[in-house]
């Protein structure tokens, strides 16, 4: 089921693909077989393994319980607000945060994971910041 | 003669302080990395190439660096094999079949010892392949036209699934998506935009720094998410005894016709598009098993045992790099991330490489021998320090994996955008790894994709639109033979070559468990 679901989604996925390349717009100087024909042919074999998927599945693969791909949902949701955030926030506390939650996640006591998250955020700042002097995003607290 | 001027001068680049000490520190955080379950050879190297990058190290430097990583890695994956019977990457599966055993009779110490020695002799002498191996073919290489390296490319992905892909429909899947990815953004040669819908961060197309760094490190985190409480017995590497930490002479010399013929088939292996290290060690283990085991002791602790798949994924890894090289088109998941490393440095491996930037290649190979020198001083005294790093939890250890993924990319571009499109690419390599669709061919679509239809184009432009001209010659005809056999060939062989590297595995559990 899941190779199926996979195959309708890509199969979509390839027919819009190919729908764009036969709109891109051809400029007047152009070679013998432009900028459309290669995706084209990326497009359909791409539309092929797809029906593939849907006529011959693999057997399922094990999907983790509901709980579990929540978890993974929230890891995923942090990651994207730690991207935003990040520039505001600045390194050190959006990094003591993301990690913090992280650790906290995998399996860390609630205040050893406090303990970890700054020690990850500070020990990464020291070292890429402080000795190797990569810039880092500065935030409100302007380091 | 050329070759030892050559190498001379590659020497003369290699030994300087700095570039002595970058090698270090490579060997070290690579045997670290190939060391620690869930951070194989190519999830350490993706991580270090933005930060390499953004230390403004030059490209001789951040290529040994990475190298040293790479060739450390696959020392360090052993480690845990022998200790706690996990391979820390795939290719060192081999070694827990006899590397257990070893160090459940109190041997560990042995077991590791003559394993690192193992290692070097493999990687010591496929280096030395790669010296006289690499000139040869890159003198094949500037034969080559456009239809022929478009013929090329696709043989390179026509076989990355492997001899032991399942199902070739995911391996191509897997390259035509990584392709799609590398078309979108401003079209190199007639400058249209292609693919965009109007969002300006993707004009320059997608970085593939991005994309491996999510594929690859990311995508562990999740899995590492997945799993929380099934954590493999950690505790169990304090326990182990040690033991001598010296191999005997007797004992090495009982193995060295054992790592002198699984060192061949490695190298052979790593060179041989489709095949890698971890085909590479379980060929190398089962022809030994065959020769030598006469009293049936292969599976219950024999020396040689841990020293074929050792030799023989080593000098696979070596071997890996001549295609990479020479041709610019790489054999394994781990060369595939070193292109990266080179395209990401401005130079474009391939035949050009060797006489334009020759200071490059033979600097880089130059490394490899003072790596692998370093590897196995490091490795025979220090194996203990290496074995208290397995105490590490994952824990601990994940959130800093991810964390320096975001700082390594947020370095790079300073975008925000590109973060998220690194934590887009990490949910696909979840799903992806679930659903068992290979990673490394996306990769190389996107590293590959542009280069590839550059060629075709080329090819079209001079034929003037005939498409023929893609097989004609008798050189482009061979190579597409080879894509095609090396495509459908796993369709016959993979299940039976997969099924036989999981009874061994299972065979010898079972006695294992027996004794």
């Amino acid at each position: 089921m899941s190779d199926r679901v996979l195959g309708g989604i890509s199969l979509a996925l390839a027919l819009f693909y190919i729908y764009s390349a036969t709109t891109i717009r051809e400029s007047f100087v152009s070679d013998e077989i432009g900028p459309k024909t290669f995706p084209i042919i990326v497009g359909v074999i791409l539309g092929i393994c797809s029906l593939y998927f849907i006529l011959k599945p693999d057997p399922e693969p094990r999907w983790p319980r509901f709980n579990r791909l929540a978890e993974i949902g929230f890891a995923v949701l942090v990651c994207l607000l730690y991207a935003n955030l990040l520039p505001r926030l600045g390194f050190l506390i959006a990094t003591a945060l993301a990690a913090g939650y992280l650790t906290w996640r995998l399996g860390t006591r609630p205040l050893m994971a406090v303990v970890v998250g700054v020690g990850t955020s500070v020990g990464i700042y020291v070292v890429f910041r402080l000795i190797l002097g990569l810039s880092l995003a500065s935030g409100i607290l302007g380091l | 003669m050329e070759t030892f001027a050559s190498l001379a001068d590659g020497f003369a680049v290699a030994l300087t302080w700095q570039n002595l000490g970058l090698a270090l520190l490579g060997c070290l955080l690579g045997t670290i990395m190939g060391a620690l379950p869930g951070l194989g050879p190519s999830n350490g190297v993706a991580i270090l190439i933005p930060l390499a990058f953004t230390l403004g190290l030059d490209a001789v430097a951040a290529l040994i660096l990475l190298t040293s990583v790479y060739y450390g890695a696959m020392y360090g994956g052993r480690i845990s094999s022998i200790l706690l019977n996990i391979p820390g990457d795939e290719p060192a599966m081999m070694t827990c079949l006899d590397g257990y055993p070893m160090a459940q009779q109190g041997r560990a110490g042995e077991a590791l010892a003559l394993s690192g020695v193992a290692s070097f002799v493999g990687a010591f002498f496929a280096t030395w392949g790669l010296v006289f191996l690499a000139p040869q073919l890159v003198s094949i290489a500037l034969l080559f036209g456009p239809a022929e390296y478009f013929a090329l490319f696709t043989l390179a992905f026509a076989t990355l699934g492997g001899m032991t892909s399942t199902n070739q429909a995911k391996s191509a899947f897997a390259a035509a998506f990584g392709l799609a990815i590398a078309m979108i953004g401003v079209d190199t040669q007639t400058g249209v935009l292609r693919f965009t819908y109007g969002e300006l961060h993707l004009y320059d197309g997608v970085d593939f720094l991005v994309a491996i760094v999510g594929l690859f490190a990311l995508s562990e985190v999740f899995v590492f998410l997945e799993h929380r409480e099934t954590d493999p017995a950690k505790q169990a590497a304090s326990k182990v005894n040690i033991g001598r930490i010296t191999p005997s002479a007797k004992m090495l010399k009982d193995c060295t016709p054992t790592m002198a013929r699984t060192t061949g088939i490695g190298f052979v292996a790593g060179v041989l598009p489709g095949a890698g290290a971890s085909l590479g060690s379980f060929l190398a283990y089962s022809m030994e098993k065959r020769l030598v085991d006469r009293k049936g002791t292969f599976g219950k602790g024999d020396p040689r045992g841990v020293a074929a798949p050792e030799a023989g994924n080593n000098a696979a890894a070596g071997g890996a790099l001549v295609p990479m090289l020479a041709l610019g088109v790489p054999g394994s998941g781990t060369t595939a991330v070193l292109l990266a490393v080179l395209l990401t440095l401005n130079i474009t491996p391939g035949p050009l490489l060797f006489t334009q930037n020759p200071d490059v290649v033979w600097g880089l190979i130059a490394a490899l021998f003072i790596g692998n020198f370093m590897l196995l001083a490091l490795n025979i005294p220090m194996v203990g320090l290496f074995t208290r790093v397995l105490l590490i939890p994952p824990r601990i250890l994940m959130p800093v994996v991810a964390m320096i993924s975001f700082v390594g990319i947020y370095g790079l571009t300073g975008s925000t955008f590109d973060l998220m499109m690194m934590v887009g690419f990490g949910v696909i390599g979840w799903v992806f790894r679930k659903l068992e669709i290979p990673l490394v061919p996306i990769i190389l679509g996107i590293l590959l994709g542009n280069e590839m239809e550059v060629n075709l184009r080329r090819a079209m432009t001079i034929s003037n639109g005939d498409w023929l001209t893609l097989v004609d010659s008798w050189l482009s005809v061979i190579l597409w033979s080879i894509a095609i056999v090396g495509f459908v060939l796993p369709i016959f062989l993979g299940k039976r070559l997969k099924r036989g590297m999981r009874i061994t595995e299972e065979q010898e559990e079972q006695k294992g468990v027996r004794d």
